[in-house]
């Protein structure tokens, strides 16, 4: 049992050691991605965006299920256009950025739907609170970068984003959308 | 029973009950929305303001399709003339006064609505009526234009406000200083 526990830890440092060098290579171009959301309140589409986060990425569409995604936000680092939306939205009810400055996303699986596309399955973190989500990906190669795009519908109110006050779902809907457009070097042969 | 219109004295000669109802319940909704609009703008981010702001909006746009409606009414269904004793007895400026006064009335009825609309537009905030009918944008989205137009909005509504006050003070001086009975003719229920 020990040995066999061995070998795999060996085996699981191997391939690590051989995928890793081409794993560091992979990387978040934040200047050619974007990450928003859009809300709804009282029926009006409001959308806004983060303007910091980062990825450490290391995917082989041969290799699924060695691949991994970690994702980080900055959710002190949202914006909705307006300065005073801009000051609301780190305080406790929304994203109290003070106490949890990131959001992350972990993922665990990746299933190849064909042509591209994936479901990602993974671990999403805001504001102090873990859901099980399952990100659909679809993903195209233009030269040297990757580009994952994808809209993620979340419910707000399981993350306690808009607490008290604004927990209503008759003022500002549950449901919001996350839209991505992530832009990496390094995973894809051009 | 065989009398021409300007036979008629103005206490017989009557809006039509359209026009009537159309004149006050328009005539609250201004008002209502007048006061609201400047109540909510002072409140701090909140749902009590988003909410004010929305149902400030729902009304705006309900206004001027009533307001359409109300004109497309007048149109085809004239006001009764104004009785020949009262036409008599105003001087030319008051007449004048009477018609700039409505025809300036009619023209901030469509201003003031038309200009908050554009001004929630430019704000990035498209108008969905009650929540349900997603209305299309006069202008694109653009923070500079909002800026520009919202003063607009405020001025236009006090000048509206500022001529339903000429408005309302002339009507009264018509009931209580010339007794001429001209403000029985918008009075609902009476014959």
């Amino acid at each position: 049992m020990n040995t066999h526990l061995f070998l795999s830890a060996m085996t699981t440092a191997l391939l690590a050691a051989v995928t890793l060098p081409a794993a560091a290579q992979q990387k978040l171009l934040p200047a050619q991605s974007e990450l928003s959301f859009v809300a709804k309140q009282m029926g009006v589409p409001v959308s806004g965006r983060f303007k910091k986060f980062d990825a450490q990425v290391s995917f082989d569409a041969a290799r699924l299920a060695t691949s991994k995604v970690t994702f980080t936000v900055d959710m002190g680092s949202a914006t909705m256009g307006s300065a005073e939306a801009d000051s609301e939205l780190p305080k406790a009810p929304w994203f109290n950025a003070p106490k949890f400055p990131l959001a992350t996303f972990t993922s665990s699986a990746f299933k190849p739907l064909g042509a591209g596309k994936y479901e990602l399955a993974g671990k999403l973190s805001i504001k102090g609170q873990s859901r099980d989500v399952l990100v659909p990906l679809a993903m195209t190669q233009t030269g040297a970068i990757t580009v994952a795009t994808g809209v993620l519908p979340i419910k707000r109110l399981a993350f306690s984003i808009g607490d008290g006050d604004w927990a209503d779902t008759a003022m500002v809907a549950d449901e919001v959308q996350v839209k991505f457009k992530f832009s990496l070097s390094g995973v894809g042969k051009p | 029973m065989f009398l021409s219109s300007s036979d008629r004295t103005a206490g017989h000669t009557r809006y039509t009950t359209v026009s009537i109802a159309l004149h006050w319940l328009l005539a609250l909704v201004i008002v209502g929305m007048f006061v609201v609009g400047v109540y909510m703008t002072d409140l701090a981010f909140s749902p009590q303001r988003l909410k004010l702001y929305n149902w400030h909006k729902w009304a705006g746009v309900t206004f001027l399709a009533l307001t359409v409606l109300r004109l497309l009414w007048r149109v085809t269904h004239r006001p009764p003339v104004l009785p020949a004793a009262v036409t008599h007895a105003m001087p030319r400026w008051q007449m004048r006064a009477y018609h700039a006064t409505h025809h300036l009335l009619y023209v901030l009825f469509f201003a003031v609505p038309l200009l908050g609309w554009a001004y929630s537009s430019a704000a990035g905030f498209p108008i969905v009526w009650f929540g349900q009918i997603a209305l299309p944008d006069l202008v694109g989205a653009d923070k500079a234009l909002a800026e520009l137009i919202k003063p607009l909005h405020e001025l236009s509504a006090l000048a509206l406000m500022g001529l339903v006050g000429l408005h309302v003070a002339a009507a009264l001086k018509h009931h209580w200083v010339d007794r001429d009975g001209l403000l029985l003719r918008m009075v609902p229920g009476r014959r």
